[in-house]
């Protein structure tokens, strides 16, 4: 469908523009002005902005195609936009020191993309890039073509599983939603995206909110909602202002509103902010927040497709489960299914960071290799450090360690081993990350998202907490270890919701793989991965100081002494173990013990 | 705050908004604090007695979500990342030289001048460019203690 024959493409998700990309953007759009393109050309030349293609640690990156010809640029700069359009537009030459390179390529190689197949290509801001990429066509095929059972069964013949966290089959909550008689329904999305290091939904949202928008309507179709909510982080603001403004479009093409596109069937979606809690994530807690109230989850059943939002039945869906319905009624149940593994189908987006060489968000089918995620599109450990562990599922998850690496990554598989695929963050660990205090992380996450409604979560998560303190202290005592087991295992089985139920997932996965590590902060009072403040010193190697005063410079404790060219001194006293003359350090003189 | 004659005026258009958003204490915090950047005490005395719902409702909300403030904020807002992917790739260090920096003791998030606040969430969602601060509303990445201690600075001036 690509008719432009000139088309510049600047990557302006959260991150391409923390990168510069809204100057980039203005600098490309200034020099092709000065171009004095003739106006019958002009028609052809388009330069927009794109929402995020996964890569951002490449931020900015910039797309030219000419005459169906893509080229990809990382790391533009503005002052680099007028090279590129006197070499690349109007020579014909490609700028090639500032091209992507290989591995730019590599990590999108073994990717599958469905949900994000136009984010990164298409201006997410334009209803009518999403036109011209099919957009709306399955919605338009659903209200004049097919019954609700229709759908519903299209959906469930696909296999789609919810992508919030549980996992529950798509089309069966909606058949079950849909067989509930009442005349007022509501679909709900979540968009809380809670889970720290996880940024799926915000990247769709922000790359293209209209696919969003799209599952809802056909959604509300299939269960007979006549009203829809996005339920949204104010964290993400770019991601809220693109919803609104899509809602805002697709309203104005009556894909929105009373009587969509002159059928009989009338819906409309309302903006909903969050404000901060990362437990509104749980289903019911959302929809008592939407109705104004603290976000306490309640005990199910009722489950919300017979009792949710003010009572009515309610089905609440992720942004990624969302954003796959349109490609599934287009492309047929058969085709989505194709991808996947016999119990997991579809692909998944997953945000891979922390140590590995290409941190960025990814999509790959369901049963692919961790290996081959960490490896091949991660494109190894960032530094050349030693793989220790990747954390999947983040509060709620597990960790997966160095021989467990040819797991296939789905539902099942990560389940047995402790860990979930959740809804979607990955994050990397190396040689150099402590895992007690990434389980103590954690902890301190949930124990302070806890709402309090329970016992067991709100008591049991400060207790867990206050043990993983005391052994990052130093001052854990023998028996620590299986009191955190046992208290563990207590919380998971007595907690009211979700929250509570997980919260103790990530210690005692690090104690299944990592005793050790626990032993050695209790018995040796030793952190082996020279993390936990108060097990460690700092102190300058007097041998390979040259002295050049720039850990001086970074200590913000004014804690590090010396001339000029001589070895420089720490005192410890002063010191806040702070680690910025180790980061700053290029002879490797500081020792961190 | 005290409620001036002003105020009220735009205590009034905030309730007249409030009826249209179904009655929701949420959003009518929301409200509140994008007129005035906190919850002022005097505004929520106001609302109770308008509405005749008791003011420990209004704070039962308001305490319970993180992103309602009680108190003034600075003129400039620093919000530090700590999530996973921020924590891993050194946040903590970041924070504390901003802490630092600042002359923030343990605990204070806003500096006696009430020229900054120092806040820290989990996660804004751009893990990939960890670790990350957000200063004034723009997002920058891979900070370290250094280059935020710069930007401090110049804000200081
Ligand atoms: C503590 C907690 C936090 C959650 N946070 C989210 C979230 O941020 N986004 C999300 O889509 N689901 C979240 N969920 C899962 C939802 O409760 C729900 O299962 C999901 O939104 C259903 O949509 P799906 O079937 O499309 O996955 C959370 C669950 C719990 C227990
Ligand atoms: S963890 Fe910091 S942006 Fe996600």
């Amino acid at each position: 469908m690509k008719t432009n024959k000139l088309e510049i493409m600047v990557c302006m998700g959260t991150g391409g523009i923390a990168a510069g990309g809204t100057e980039v953007l203005s600098a490309f759009e200034s020099a092709i002005k000065k171009l004095k393109i003739p106006a019958k050309l002009k028609k052809g030349c388009s330069v927009h902005k794109v929402g995020c293609r996964g890569l951002c640690a490449r931020d900015v990156l910039v797309d030219i195609i000419i005459k169906e010809k893509k080229s990809t640029y990382q790391y533009i700069k503005p002052d680099m936009v007028q090279r590129i359009v006197d070499e690349h537009i109007v020579g014909n030459q490609p700028v090639a020191d500032w091209l992507a390179t290989e591995d730019y390529h590599n990590f999108h190689e073994k990717q599958v993309k469905v949900v994000l197949s136009d984010c990164g290509n298409i201006n997410p801001e334009s209803i009518d890039a999403y036109f011209a990429v099919n957009g709306y066509e399955a919605a338009k095929k659903v209200l004049t073509l097919m019954s609700r059972q229709d759908v519903i069964e299209e959906i469930k013949r696909s296999g789609l599983r919810g992508r919030g966290g549980a996992g529950f089959p798509t089309g069966v909550k909606w058949e079950i939603c849909g067989g509930v008689k009442n005349a007022q329904k509501y679909i709900i999305c979540n968009a809380d995206e809670g889970d720290p290091g996880a940024f799926m939904d915000r990247a769709i949202i922000e790359g293209n909110p209209h696919s969003v928008i799209e599952g809802m309507i056909i959604g509300a179709y299939a269960i007979g909602a006549g009203k829809g909510y996005v339920y949204i982080r104010a964290e993400y603001p770019l991601a809220v202002e693109r919803l609104r403004k899509a809602l805002e479009d697709a309203g104005k093409k009556n894909l929105l509103g009373k009587k969509i596109l002159k059928t009989g069937f009338s819906f409309d979606i309302k903006v909903k902010l969050g404000a901060g809690a990362f437990v509104c994530g749980e289903e019911t807690a959302l929809i008592v927040s939407i109705e104004g109230q603290r976000g306490m989850p309640r005990a199910k059943p009722p489950f919300p497709v017979h009792s949710g939002l003010w009572g009515k039945p309610t089905v609440i869906n992720n942004v990624e489960t969302l954003a796959n319905i349109p490609h599934i009624i287009r492309k047929g149940p058969d085709w989505f299914a194709s991808f996947g593994t016999e119990k997991s189908r579809g692909t998944k987006v997953f945000a891979l960071t922390g140590k590995v060489k290409n941190t960025g968000l990814i999509e790959v089918p369901m049963g692919i290799s961790l290996k081959e995620i960490i490896y091949d599109i991660g494109g190894g450990m960032d530094k050349g450090r030693d793989f220790k562990a990747v954390q999947t599922g983040g509060p709620s998850g597990g960790c997966i360690t160095a021989d467990l690496l040819d797991i296939n990554v789905d539902y099942e598989s990560l389940a047995k081993v402790g860990s979930i695929v959740g809804s979607g963050g990955m994050v990397v660990l190396d040689d150099t990350d402590c895992m007690v205090s990434i389980a103590r992380f954690f902890l301190e996450f949930t124990q302070v998202e806890s709402c309090g409604k329970c016992v067991p979560c709100r008591i049991g998560t400060k207790r867990l907490l206050e043990i993983l303190d005391r052994i990052t202290a130093g001052k854990g005592k023998e028996g620590d270890i299986e009191l955190l087991e046992e208290l563990g295992k207590d919380i998971k089985a007595s907690s009211l919701c979700g929250l509570g139920q997980t919260a103790p997932n990530p210690v005692l996965s690090t104690i299944k793989y990592f005793r050790p590590e626990y032993e050695a902060h209790i018995r040796d009072m030793k952190c082996p991965a020279a993390v936990c403040k108060e097990l460690i010193e700092f102190t300058i190697l007097e041998e390979l100081c040259k002295g050049c005063g720039a850990c001086v410079r970074a200590c913000p404790a004014n804690a590090i002494k010396g001339e000029k060219k001589k070895p420089h001194t720490l005192s410890s006293e002063l010191c806040v173990k702070c680690g910025s003359c180790f980061d700053v350090c290029k002879f490797g003189a500081v020792k961190k013990e | 705050m005290e409620i001036t004659s002003n105020v009220e005026k735009t205590l009034n258009r905030i309730l007249k908004d409030f009826s249209a958003e179904e009655g929701n204490i949420i959003s009518l915090l929301q409200l509140i604090q994008d007129e005035f950047g906190y919850i002022p005490e005097s505004t929520v005395g106001w609302f109770s007695g308008r509405l005749d719902i008791p003011e420990s409702r209004f704070y039962g909300i308001a305490t319970f979500y993180a992103r309602f403030y009680q108190k003034e904020r600075g003129k400039n807002i620093i919000t530090a990342c700590c999530g996973t992917a921020c924590h891993v790739k050194g946040a903590d260090r970041v924070i504390n030289a901003a802490r630092i920096e600042l002359g923030l003791a343990e605990g204070e998030n806003t500096t006696d001048d009430m020229d900054f606040t120092l806040e820290q969430v989990a996660c804004v969602g751009a893990c990939s460019i960890a670790p990350v601060v957000i200063i004034n509303k723009k997002v920058y990445g891979r900070q370290t203690s250094g280059r935020l201690t710069r930007e401090i600075k110049a804000l200081k001036k």
